[in-house]
């Protein structure tokens, strides 16, 4: 692969989506973070199955030769799935918290420690 | 269906009750809220009858149960044309799996009982049994399953349930809030784990943990890898320095919720314990990852309970106690690993293991009472303030004497269960090094102590609350756990022969589990 292009992307992307996990106030942006770290977790497996001159494992059009493991690509479409779900719940779970607060500022949204 | 057949393919069964159960619930649900009732507590019920089946199984044959979904014959791991790799998504349960799983079920079958009355007057009931059931769904995967990838999954399963059941009560928002923060730690710490994961495929071509653990050399990238499980999996179970998710998360869920995310956050420490002895255990320096998890537990223990003793909130303040009592099975089984593979294991640092583990399943079952009975005063009371109860030991009569059958058991007073957990642990781990025991005994103390506020600021004193005992079911939930903390307290051996000794030694043993694995699993 060229440079590790992908491995650097993936450096890139989860530090982006760490950086506004860790420093953004809306709840929606945290939220975008979360994502983003996902992303870039789900791009790393799937780098990590990238064989150079690697066919797909069909069996009836391939060469049994130079087959790739599916096995990295199985595990990205789970966590592609589990993903969705994750950011469904967490984003009902802020139009829960907005209706109730009226704000989505995470500075605000602290009611449990009073 | 022969008997046979049913034993050999419990560990699919154990997954597919609950998780039958929990897509069933909101069909049956719709029709009739009683028939729902029937159907859920006859599934709990098969679950820890089938828990129960796997228990005495993985104990009569004393090696670990090896299942492979979709084989042919069901226990062949190692297929004759795969060149000696196992595939397919593999179970291996012993006798610390099966463990687990007894505590997750039985726990599981109290909470649910006791929520028909405690959320009777609660709309979207079916969901909500619908995430209890999924909940448990992932607590048995994770500490059945014999794959690293498998055991994210089910992590996640349980995560996103127990994240949805903590909101259940939405509370003006509270609940939610608190919901938010679990999920939020809870989704970004399986993420790191799935990372790690990543890694560990990259270098050794598995997921299966038996074959990582024989193909492990123990680089510099394991320690990443061996660094982001630590921490993901204790951010999980609440150990210290990763715990300001657990007040908030045990403090609004409803009350058998919180005593299910006991267990809940046992199973992720199983597998931190699973992933410190199986996957790193042969060829890593166990004695530094034994001191780090021994740290991790002393803190947890002390900052747990001091920061029990300044509250006033009935749940919160639990809550802290849990990550207090955390912290002993930390220590106990820190100890075990501290000096797995010296002379000293055998003298002492089994012991300690079997302290750990023991106090495993004693705290799920004093510290679930707790909750199902703080659960209870809320029910009736209608506050957690610690400050606006008072006399209800005169008309919750039952459930005054379950929650001093917890306290004094969480305490470590002689009749119950904490006691003997708690005194295995103080004399081994004496040996290894007198001022952690001498600490762990000083934390016993406070803990009484805070127990001692409770108790006087809630249940005695004038009557003030005009109220009347909660609801049976309530009590009957109540009263399982009741039992084994005094079938555990009064007769130890019990547990400890057949539930404790195994479980230590299976899990101090990691070359038996990769030879089972590895061997086929015939």
């Amino acid at each position: 692969m060229l440079f590790n292009l992908p491995f650097i992307t993936v450096v890139i992307v989860i530090g982006l989506g760490l950086y506004a996990m860790l420093y953004k106030r809306n709840l929606i942006k945290i939220v975008i973070g979360l994502s983003l770290v996902e992303s870039g977790v789900n791009l790393f497996l799937v780098s990590l199955g990238y064989r150079n001159g690697g066919i797909a494992p069909i069996y009836t059009s391939a060469p049994s030769t130079h087959m790739v493991l599916p096995t990295p690509q199985a595990l990205t479409l789970t966590s592609i799935v589990i993903g969705v779900a994750t950011t469904a719940m967490l984003l009902s779970f802020c139009v829960v918290i907005y209706r109730n607060y009226g704000t989505l500022d995470a500075r605000k949204v602290r009611r449990l420690r009073e | 269906m022969s008997w046979e057949y049913l034993v050999n393919h419990s560990p699919a069964l154990i997954i597919i009750v609950p998780l039958l159960a929990a897509f069933g619930t909101p069909l049956i649900g719709r029709f009739s809220r009683k028939a729902m009732y029937i159907w859920i507590i006859a599934s709990l019920t098969l679950t820890e009858i089938i828990a129960i089946i796997i228990l005495h199984t993985v104990y009569i044959s004393g090696k670990p149960m090896v299942y492979v979904m979709g084989a042919n014959p069901y226990n062949m791991a190692v297929p004759p044309d795969s060149g000696g790799i196992p595939i397919r998504i593999i179970f291996t349960v012993d006798a610390f799996s099966s463990f687990m799983a007894f505590v997750a079920s039985t726990v599981a079958l109290a909470g649910g009982i006791y929520s028909i009355s405690c959320e009777a007057q609660q709309s979207a009931q079916e969901k909500y049994y619908a995430l209890l059931l999924l909940m448990l769904v992932g607590m048995l995967g994770m500490v059945l399953t014999g794959d690293l990838f498998n055991f994210f999954v089910f992590l996640e399963i349980n995560s996103l349930a127990s994240a949805a059941l903590v909101s259940y009560r939405i509370d003006k928002g509270l609940a939610v809030e608190a919901a938010f923060k679990y999920a939020i730690i809870s989704s970004i710490g399986a993420l790191a784990f799935l990372f790690g994961i990543g890694i560990l495929y990259g270098e050794y071509d598995a997921l299966n943990m038996a074959m990582i653990a024989s193909r492990m050399k123990f680089t510099d990238l394991d320690k990443i890898v061996m660094a982001l499980f630590t921490v993901t999996l204790g951010m999980k179970a609440g150990a210290i320095p990763m715990h300001y998710w657990v007040p908030d998360g045990y403090g609004k869920a409803p009350g058998a919720i919180s005593a299910m995310l006991v267990t809940a956050s046992q199973a992720s420490l199983y597998g931190l314990f699973r992933v410190s002895f199986t996957v790193f255990g042969l060829a890593a320096n166990t004695a530094t990852l034994g001191w780090f998890i021994i740290m991790l537990g002393v803190l947890s223990m002390f900052v747990g309970v001091t920061m029990a003793l300044i509250q006033h909130d009935i749940k919160r303040l639990m809550a802290y106690h849990a990550i207090s009592q955390t912290g002993y099975m930390l220590l106990g089984v820190g100890v075990g690993l501290a000096t797995l593979g010296t002379a000293a294991f055998n003298q002492y640092g089994l012991a300690a293991m079997e302290g750990g583990i023991f106090h495993i399943i004693n705290h799920a079952m004093y510290k679930g009472l707790l909750f199902l009975t703080a659960g209870a005063v809320i029910y009736r009371v209608g506050t957690s303030d610690l400050n606006k109860m008072g006399g209800l030991a005169h008309t919750m009569k039952y459930t005054t004497i379950f929650f001093m059958i917890g306290a004094l058991s969480i305490a470590g007073i002689p009749p119950f269960n904490g006691f003997a957990s708690k005194l295995l642990i103080y004399e081994s781990v004496y040996q290894f090094n007198p001022v952690l025991s001498i600490l762990a005994m000083i934390v016993s103390i406070l803990t009484l102590a805070s127990f001692v506020k409770v108790f006087h600021s809630a249940f005695m004193g004038p009557k003030i609350h005009d109220v009347k005992e909660v609801p049976k079911s309530m009590l009957i939930g109540m009263a399982i756990l009741t039992f084994f903390i005094i079938l555990f307290g009064l007769f130890p051996n019990i547990a400890l022969n057949y539930l404790v000794a195994p479980a230590a030694k299976a899990l101090a043993n990691p070359l038996g589990y990769i030879a089972r694995v590895l061997g086929g699993g015939a």
